[in-house]
């Protein structure tokens, strides 16, 4: 057998339960058991891996929900690479999906908040605009386009999951919440790498959208007033500039 | 309103948001990243090969290793090993 087979039947193997062909033990009978004890620590470990990635989560549900939960993820969506930060894209639709859930539809929107979280804190770095530029775009809004900071996410919701996720954190207390009001989660890293998670009301929430989406300035703004009459950009913009995350600068719509 | 003045007032604030943070960058609560600084497991990221993560700093002041510091602060922060750096320090 070739070593690439074998450690491909050795990983089929871990999800499937079925024994490696070429798996040995020194009493041949105990081999199955033995390689069942391995897929045990792996499945665990997998799955304390995943309530680091979605802690919140694990909070709301309990850590024995969780334990029950996560290996059921596990054989569905294993890891497909070896940066564990990347596995659980697919957790919060398989959240939506998960019949016992079906009360609490808002949880998977928590769970998308804590996994853009971590993208955002492995995003790329980028630098801030220097002030001329910032006085640039401000003497052209109708031409100017700024991009926004590579970590920079935007998840809307139905429910208050922004409320729900920050009464999850640790130290804080859960109170009682009316989940049924929609929240728009604005995630990004800041100057001192960390990732705080901020509500925005539906104006903010598609001012930074349309600007993410490559909108001039007043396109956005025109947006965003649409989206919620009377809406002023201007507080949003400035703190979008002061937490460095007005990155670049262009001219004329795009085509 | 009409569309015209929505646009001019639309236009206004977003200049002003603008002109003002043009005047604050680089103001108060600005970090910068410092060599050389960090003691042993304390450093912010980037310390040995193929490591880039907080915390991997072997030895204290490690040149490969930075901190966030107070912008400014840096080339002034005595060491045994000589000032901070804001570049890594050859080791």
């Amino acid at each position: 057998m070739r070593h690439a087979d074998f450690l491909q039947f050795f990983q089929d193997g871990l999800f499937t339960g079925t024994l490696p062909p070429g798996v040995t033990a020194r009493a041949p009978d105990e081999a199955a058991q033995r390689f069942a004890v391995y897929r045990n620590n792996v499945a665990h470990s997998l799955s304390r891996a995943l309530a680091a990635r979605f802690p919140a989560v694990e909070r709301i549900l309990g850590a024995e929900f969780f334990a029950a939960l996560a290996p059921l993820f596990l054989a569905e969506q294993g890891p497909q690479n070896p940066m564990l930060f990347a596995w659980g894209g697919g957790f919060a639709d398989f959240l939506t999906g998960f019949p016992p859930l079906a009360g609490l539809p808002w949880v998977a929107d928590v769970a998308r908040i804590e996994f853009a979280r971590g993208e955002a804190y492995h995003a790329a770095d980028a630098e801030p605009l220097p002030p001329e530029a910032l006085s640039q775009a401000a003497a052209d809004a109708g031409r100017a386009r700024l991009a926004l900071h590579p970590s920079l996410r935007i998840v809307p919701s139905r429910f208050a999951a922004v409320s729900a996720w920050a009464m999850n954190q640790p130290g804080a207390t859960p109170a009682p919440l009316e989940v049924n009001r929609p929240e728009t989660a604005l995630i990004l890293r800041d100057r001192r790498d960390d990732v705080p998670v901020r509500a925005l009301g539906p104006g903010d929430a598609t001012f930074v959208a349309a600007l993410q989406s490559g909108l001039v300035l007043i396109r956005a703004a025109e947006a965003a007033a649409t989206a919620e009459p009377g809406h002023d950009p201007g507080a949003i913009l400035l703190s979008l500039a002061r937490a460095g995350a007005l990155t670049g600068l262009a001219f004329g719509e795009t085509a | 309103m009409t569309a015209m003045t929505k646009t001019l007032t639309l236009t206004a604030s977003l200049a002003t948001a603008l002109t003002l943070a043009a005047s604050m960058a680089s103001a108060e609560g600005e970090m910068e990243k410092c060599y050389g600084v960090a003691m042993a497991g304390q450093n912010d990221c980037a310390a040995g090969p193929g490591t880039t993560c907080a915390g991997t700093a072997t030895k204290d002041f490690q040149g490969n290793a930075w901190k966030y510091v107070p912008a400014g602060t840096c080339v002034t922060m005595e060491t045994p090993n000589g000032k901070g750096s804001l570049e890594p320090i050859a080791m």
